[in-house]
């Protein structure tokens, strides 16, 4: 086990339950039955073929995706219709996306300051500051000026862990945060997401950097068909996969 | 001595220097042979256009300054000192078509709401402004300041509406119109995409029944049929339902373009938004509508253009505008026949409005302009 992982262990309460939760699309049953806990701290890397319903699990752990069936509780509070118990749970809830999603009409620090701003009321000036603290922690705070335009995708995505970092989040969900990425720059945005993983974070981390999962992850979920197939620490995943569906996957990703 | 570095020198791999591009050459003379005289077609198309602006140009210019007239009580008087236009006629008339029948005593008022006009726009078109909240506050109580200046009461002698005209009433139903239209459309707009299927369908029916009627059908409603609807007795001003009828009918199309701003925004910034905690209202003031109206400048300038023309349109139910200020002068016996000036006159003026609408709307999309590409 890597050191960063052994810094930051799992306590045992769970922060995110998910029971026995369903979801369609029209008639399309996307999410069969899925029961997962998560404990506080602990680094989740879920993988599975695209159309598997990793994506769509994780959005529906901060409600931009509605489940039908079941239940899921984020910190003590359960996700329904009701829009106070969304926002209290986004608030707790950073999300980094594919494609970013930076809001190209402010600047850099402005993206990062807009949420503790107008959701957590921290004044401007204070709220500045913390951005620029974890601009410095994501290595780019003389990028603070631009517009996320002006950025390269590494820089831009590092804009987007700081802008969620600046929430002060509980929980970290990250959507295929390295697949939109040109090579050379996986490695500076993954960089930034271990050194989170060290500071104890509880992150969901959907993606198929496979070496991230061995280094960083306390426990490896694999997907196919809209339920869990299986799941096992790193280790045991990659070494001894039981189902046959998890090993034609990890034969096809780590075949090249 | 190191020579200077060419692009037929070789060089190892990984050593080619960076190079300026084969010399451009520039200059005016160079521009023109490029430019208007590059090819036959080019050469003919320019040679057509010199010849038109030639025919064109010299004869306007001796008609409305050589030839013309500036002073004079009559066309008589004009038509004895020279044979071109006759611009006494306006000068003599300016100031019905700046205030139309407000009273002479009581113009100041309006001189006044103009002044104010300027100082309340200000901080709406620029942002640098020193001052500017405390300025956009004025321009929150300007209506108010100017609906009172101009109406009178409190203090103020009071003037009929039905004596505004001119250019006075153009601005009055202009800018109005233009100040309420945007927020009016942006929240049909809105009302449009909700998920509220009471409000998306009022939003759709009000949009679709503004779009589907003309603007004069909308003034002959408001000149003759609301009464019918209101109870007997009720005096509800007529420049007071020509202003609601405008706005309206602008919202309507306003509404249209911004929600072709609206469906521009990739759903990642609405995610992007939610994630963070944002709210409906919060998410589309802070993230969703800054992107959304900028992609619509050039369908909002439009919407306001369109509208500004239109105010030309209450003619019909007998308010007078500057071109019905023009129209019943030129009925003026001493004056007849002079339609010609009247018409530049009132189109100069609505061109310089529209134009310099068109120009800020351009300085304004070059200044949101955050090098954001997809």
């Amino acid at each position: 086990m890597s050191d960063t992982a052994n810094k930051a262990a799992p306590s045992n309460d769970p922060i995110i339950q998910i029971i026995e939760m369903h979801k369609w699309y029209g008639q399309f049953h996307v999410l069969k039955n899925i029961n997962l806990d998560v404990k506080r701290k602990e680094r989740i890397v879920v993988c599975g073929p695209s159309g598997s319903g990793k994506s769509t699990m994780i959005r529906c752990i901060n409600r931009l995706e509605e489940h039908q069936q079941g239940q899921i509780v984020v910190d003590g509070i359960e996700l329904t219709d009701d829009l106070k118990n969304i926002d209290a749970i986004r608030r707790e809830v950073g999300m980094v996306f594919q494609h970013f999603n930076l809001f190209p009409h402010l600047t850099v620090l402005e993206n990062c300051t807009l949420g503790p701003i107008w959701v957590r009321q921290t004044p401007k000036k204070e709220a500045e500051k913390i951005a620029m603290q974890y601009l410095e922690r994501v290595k780019i705070p003389e990028q603070a000026m631009k517009f996320p335009g002006q950025l390269s995708g590494g820089q831009q995505q590092r804009v987007a862990i700081a802008r969620s970092l600046c929430m002060s989040p509980k929980i970290m969900l990250f959507d295929e945060p390295t697949s939109a990425l040109d090579p050379e720059m996986i490695k500076e945005v993954l960089d930034v997401m271990i050194e989170l993983a060290g500071t104890g974070m509880t992150m969901l981390v959907v993606t198929h950097e496979m070496g991230f999962a061995k280094t960083v992850a306390n426990r490896v979920i694999f997907m196919d068909g809209g339920e869990i197939i299986e799941e096992n620490e790193p280790h045991a995943f990659f070494g001894n996969p039981k189902n046959d569906r998890t090993k034609l996957f990890l034969s096809q990703i780590l075949a090249h | 001595m190191n020579e200077a570095p060419t692009t037929t020198q070789k060089y190892p791999p990984g050593k080619h220097p960076s190079m300026p591009p084969p010399g451009i050459a520039s200059g005016p003379l160079l521009w023109i042979k490029d430019n208007l005289f590059g090819s036959v077609t080019n050469t003919v198309l320019t040679a057509l256009s010199i010849w038109l602006l030639w025919v064109t140009i010299p004869p306007l210019l001796q008609w409305g300054f050589i030839d013309a007239a500036f002073s004079g009580e009559s066309r008589k008087d004009c038509r004895a000192v020279a044979s071109g236009a006759c611009w006494a006629f306006i000068q003599n008339r300016f100031e019905i078509f700046v205030y139309g029948f407000y009273p002479k005593a009581e113009r100041w008022r309006v001189d006044l709401s103009g002044l104010l006009l300027i100082v309340a726009i200000i901080p709406v078109l620029w942002e640098n402004v020193p001052h500017r909240l405390k300025m956009l506050a004025f321009t929150a109580a300007f209506p108010f300041v100017a609906g009172w200046l101009l109406v009178g009461g409190l203090g103020l002698k009071p003037v009929g509406t039905n004596e505004f005209g001119g250019f006075l009433l153009t601005l009055v139903i202009g800018v109005t119109g233009i100040s309420f239209s945007l927020p009016i459309g942006v929240l049909l707009a809105l009302g449009r995409q909700s998920k509220m299927p009471v409000l998306r369908t009022l939003s759709v029916a009000f949009i679709e029944f503004i779009r589907g009627v003309p603007l004069i059908t909308l003034l002959f409603v408001a000149s003759a049929m609301l009464s019918y609807f209101l109870p007997p007795g009720t005096d509800f001003n007529l420049l007071l339902r020509v202003l609601i009828m405008v706005t309206l009918f602008a919202s309507g199309y306003m509404a249209e373009v911004v929600r072709g701003g609206l469906q521009a925004i990739p759903k990642g910034q609405y995610e992007a938004a939610q994630s963070m905690g944002l709210g409906y209202w919060k998410m589309m003031r802070l993230v969703v509508l800054p992107q959304a109206l900028k992609i619509s400048i050039p369908g909002i300038v439009n919407t306001f253009i369109a509208l500004y023309k239109d105010t030309t349109l209450v003619i019909v139910i007998g308010l007078l505008d500057p071109l019905g200020i023009g129209r019943s002068s030129l009925a003026d016996s001493k004056w007849q026949g002079l339609s010609s000036e009247v018409y530049i006159f009132v189109a100069v003026f609505f061109f310089i409005s529209c134009f310099g609408m068109s120009r800020y709307a351009l300085y304004l999309e070059r200044k949101l302009d955050t090098g954001y590409k997809r």
